[in-house]
Parts: structure tokens; sequence; C-alpha cells
């Protein structure tokens, strides 16, 4: 497994106390079950969420590599 | 002449002003649409009334996002000059938080155009924001 770093916004962000964490991961959907386990209480707005690999949106089956840029996008609401 | 040097994308603390407005004028451009989007008063199901909007981006992918969007807006209308700012950080209620402007040839395109970026900016570009209320209590929005 490649430890990756996944950065986090909003309420995912504000669950977790911090801008990034740590996960053990291969795949998107990896980085999103381990997310899901080290925040049970973000669990649901995890699973709600899309995630960014090098700031584009990136489908659950993506495998990431140790320099990617992974990012949790919890449903947006700008405008 | 590269057209796209003409498009205005930001993402800034500070209220949008006239100025950015009108940076889509152009002696092509027979029509602008100008679009601001903003914070409404609300009051809470139980009676607290919102105080303000904070909004936070992940600059880096939704600056990628808004090029993106004006690339495809290029691609189905004429359009001649193009702003997209968005706000971050707190806005008060009634202030712009987002201001589109399209300049194109003739008015419906500008309309059309206009009207897509910001259906499409508020579907998926990675900005949030956060309810603040008189109680001082916040809640972010995730529809």
């Amino acid at each position: 497994m490649l430890r990756i770093k996944v950065k986090l916004f909003a309420t995912i962000r504000d669950a977790a106390g911090v801008n990034a964490v740590e996960v053990d991961a291969h795949t998107v959907a990896d980085a999103a079950r381990a997310l899901s386990q080290q925040f049970p209480a973000a669990a649901q707005l995890i699973a709600r969420s899309r995630f960014a690999v090098n700031q584009s949106f990136a489908p659950a089956e993506t495998m990431l590599g140790e320099h990617d840029e992974v990012a949790v996008i919890p449903p947006v609401s700008g405008g | 002449m590269d057209l796209k040097n003409s498009d205005h994308i930001l993402i800034s603390a500070p209220p949008i002003s006239p100025i950015d407005m009108m940076d889509v004028s152009d002696a092509t451009a027979g029509g602008i649409a100008i679009f601001l989007g903003c914070t409404r008063a609300e009051t809470h199901t139980d009676g607290r009334k919102l105080v303000a909007l904070d909004y936070e981006a992940y600059e880096e992918m939704a600056l990628k996002q808004m090029h993106d969007l004006a690339v495809a807006a290029r691609e189905k209308w004429p359009i001649v000059k193009l702003v997209m700012l968005h706000r971050v950080g707190r806005v008060g209620l009634g202030e712009p938080s987002v201001l589109i402007a399209v300049s194109t040839p003739h008015r419906g395109e500008a309309f059309d155009a206009c009207r897509w970026l910001i259906d499409t900016l508020k579907k998926d570009v990675a900005v949030w924001k956060k309810e603040v209320w008189e109680d001082d209590s916040a809640t972010w929005v995730h529809r």
C-alpha cells in the first residue's frame, strides 16, 4: 500500500480537525474506505463525496501514485 | 490573437466591484450578460437569522475548473470576453459572492453562456459555503 496524503474540506475537514490526513491506499476507493474508517462521523458524507486526483474529479477505480494530489470533494455549494 | 488571454478568472476575498463587471466590454460585442449571485437573508426553522456566509475554496482545483468552464463555453458560444469571479471568506447578506460576465456579438448568446456558466459552476466547482447564524453557530452546506 502507498501512503497517500488526502486534502480535506468543509464538513469533513471540521470532523477530522485537520486540513489533510495520510491513508494507506492503492486506489481512490481504498482512500475513501480508509477515511470513512478513520472518521466514522463523516462516513455518510464521504459516501456522497467525489474525489479529486491532481485537481480533477477521479472515479473510484483510479490508481494512485505517491506524488498525486488527492482530495475529498464533498457536495459543493458555491455560487 | 488568443482571445483566452482576455478571460479574467479569479478567486479572492475582496468585494466584487462594478469595474470587474465592465471588464468584458468590447467594440465587437453587442451584448453583455452579467450575473451576480448574492447572499440571501434566511431564517432557520427554529427562528434564528442568518448573518453571513463564509466561503471556502479548494483554490487550485476551483481555478482549474473555472478555466475549463471558460474553454468549454467558448466552444459553445462566440464569446468575446469573459469574467468569472468567486469570493472566499465572509460575505455579508445581500452582497455578491459570485460574478459571471460574458460579452458576445448578440444578446442571446450572452444570456445563454452566462446561464450555463453559473449553473455549471454551482454544480461542479470546488467551493463551499458555511451559513453563519446569529447565535454564532455555523453549518456547512452540502447539497
